[in-house]
């Protein structure tokens, strides 16, 4: 279900672009937003919102790598690997989140906790190998590091389950440099 | 340590703060600017400066304004900060740490070439950049640098930031526009160019992230303190993007025409090779540059000695293998990111990165021929050129590079049917 409030947000930026057919690539941020990932629901949503075919938004959102076609896990790992991360053994560090985690690159876990993914150079290259959990960067990952991260989501996940405690914050948070 | 312009201050806390970036002299060129100039002043201005664009190709940034179609069409500013060239992190740095000194190059750079509408691209994965940019532009309309009568003045502009959301391709000018307006991010066929044809029809100008948080700087000091860096040709200085194999990666800003050996050896920059191993290659401005060997060492980092030397200034991401590195392996993984952010649109460009990724991993692997080799740069030359956007061409030249520079380390892999290197484990 794609909220009213969010339908608003839509037809907000369908009238705060020059044209209104702009505001389609934010919208289908806020459809996923919604529920987590691109429904068929959303994509009707962003097309009522701007005046297009659910066709036309669908041909924009399948473009996309990042409007995600089915639901990812709760959360989104994804390891660059480009040459500048290549050239600091990120290959070692997705073999290593593949045997922790018990999946490929590309697949989420049973559960529903974990996505892991692969991805195009993250601007990071001076701080590699460099992952993303949830569109937050983690730099200078080392095997040791990737162990107690995973560790670290488990108790979190964990203590979102009801009558559980509260997560702990993460023991790597990212950093907001580039260098 | 030579003087800063474009990371001047960049850590100190606070600067991505509105109050923190006045405190070190932010939108005081706006203010400058606003009183003092005509925008066509600002143009010659810019000329004066030699600032080129700093995001590939170079373009002087003055030209490029004043190249815009005069009609009676809105004009549009898109500034380009879809940073995704594999070796390339500067954007993100300046958008992270300090988003007001873009917004006050947007502002100006929107006044000068008399635009009301700027769009700033940011990359969909870059989230924070995205967060500290919205930010940033909040903070300058509630604060009247942007919107409705800027400063009193009777000038008045739009900011609107765009996020992206996963495609390298729009990081090509044209695509950019292609996705701004709500589209897949196909290339357009040029021309016409984005100054007479661009967003919405409008006459459109199009600068990088780096290009444009340059310019409060060049306002403030003035164009000729600005040409007094750098070489004849390239002034100012620019980030380099350093990566791979040294102790110490990491963005650096130096005067254009600062050797290579400099930035890789100096002891204030990269420090010097891991485990003072010998550089075997350097990929001077992102990948989609040509690879140069060591004996280029000595090559003054400027737009005219580095194509020179056989390759291009490019983003400034300039990354090093060293002795270990197989090349072949190296080229594989660059060729799979260019397979991948082929968008499609083009045959030659969607169909020869499958083919060239194809081959060359199976040379990697020990299956390959002597035939290969030649096939890899009979493919190169028939996607060179030939596609609407520069991606195929990119795609073409870590392998046409490399085989030039190595071609003995192809034919090993052929010979002895398997990588005659090893990989060691993450440390």
């Amino acid at each position: 279900m794609i909220s009213e409030q969010a339908k608003q947000r839509m037809r907000d930026l369908a009238a705060r672009y020059p044209v209104a057919r702009s505001a389609v690539m934010p919208s289908l941020y806020i459809a996923q937003q919604e529920e987590g990932y691109i429904t068929h629901d959303g994509l009707r949503a962003v097309a009522e919102a701007i005046g297009l075919t659910v066709d036309d938004v669908e041909s924009v959102a399948t473009f996309y790598t990042m409007y995600y076609q089915q639901q990812p896990g709760k959360k989104v790992i994804k390891v660059c690997t480009s040459i500048s991360c290549y050239l600091r053994n990120c290959d070692a560090l997705v073999t290593r989140l593949e045997e922790r985690l018990g999946i490929k690159r590309g697949e989420t876990t049973a559960d529903g906790n974990f996505t892991l993914m692969t991805a195009e150079c993250l601007a990071s290259c001076g701080t590699a190998p460099v992952l993303q959990v949830n569109d937050e960067f983690v730099e200078n990952v080392t095997l040791e590091m990737s162990d107690a991260l995973i560790d670290e989501w488990e108790r979190e996940l964990r203590g979102q389950e009801p009558g559980r405690g509260q997560a702990s914050p993460l023991p790597y948070t990212a950093s907001p440099t580039g260098s | 340590m030579p003087e800063l312009i474009v990371t001047k201050d960049i850590d100190a806390p606070g600067l991505d703060t509105l109050d923190g970036y006045r405190e070190h002299g932010g939108y005081q060129a706006l203010e400058k600017v606003l009183k003092e100039y005509q925008p066509d002043d600002l143009v010659e201005l810019m000329k004066k400066s030699g600032l080129r664009g700093r995001g590939g190709a170079g373009f002087p940034t003055g030209l490029k304004w004043s190249f815009l179609a005069k009609n009676d069409k809105p004009r549009y500013l898109c500034c380009n900060a879809d940073e995704s060239e594999p070796g390339t992190f500067k954007d993100r740095m300046l958008m992270e740490k300090n988003p007001h000194q873009l917004i006050e190059g947007v502002i100006i750079t929107s006044y000068a070439c008399r635009v009301t509408t700027a769009f700033i691209y940011v990359r969909g994965e870059l989230a924070m950049a995205g967060r500290q940019v919205a930010r940033a532009i909040d903070e300058a309309y509630a604060a009247g640098y942007t919107g409705k009568n800027i400063l009193g003045s009777d000038y008045s502009l739009d900011v609107i930031m765009h996020r992206g959301a996963g495609a390298y391709i729009c990081g090509e000018e044209s695509a950019l526009m292609e996705s701004l307006e709500g589209r897949r991010g196909y290339p357009r066929l040029k021309p016409p160019f984005p100054a007479a044809v661009g967003v919405y029809g409008g006459p459109t100008v199009i600068n990088n992230c780096e290009t444009l948080s340059t310019i409060p700087a060049i306002i403030r000091n003035g164009a000729d303190w600005y040409a007094t860096f750098g070489t004849e040709k390239s002034k100012g200085t620019r980030v380099f993007c350093l990566s791979g194999h040294v102790k110490k990666p990491g963005n650096y800003e130096l005067p254009l025409g600062t050797s290579l050996r400099t930035l890789i050896y100096d002891e204030q920059y990269g420090g010097g090779i891991l485990d003072d191993k010998q550089i075997k290659a350097i990929i001077p401005g992102g990948s989609s540059t040509p690879m140069l060997g060591p004996d280029k060492l000595d090559t003054p980092l400027d737009f005219e000695a580095i194509a020179a030397a056989g390759s291009m200034a490019g983003s400034g991401g300039v990354v090093i293998m060293h002795e270990d590195t197989c090349i072949v392996d190296a080229v594989l993984r660059m060729s799979e990111f260019y397979r991948d952010e082929s968008c499609g649109k083009c045959t030659p460009c969607r169909e020869g990165t499958y083919w060239l990724t194809e081959i060359l991993h199976r040379l990697e692997h020990g299956h390959g021929s002597q035939k290969d080799i030649d096939l890899l740069l009979d493919i190169c030359d028939n996607i060179s050129g030939k596609s609407f956007c520069p991606l195929g061409d990119a795609a073409t030249s870590p392998i046409v590079s490399s085989i030039k520079l190595f071609r003995d380390e192809y034919e090993a892999h052929v010979r002895e049917e398997r990588c005659p290197f090893k990989r060691e484990g993450l440390k």
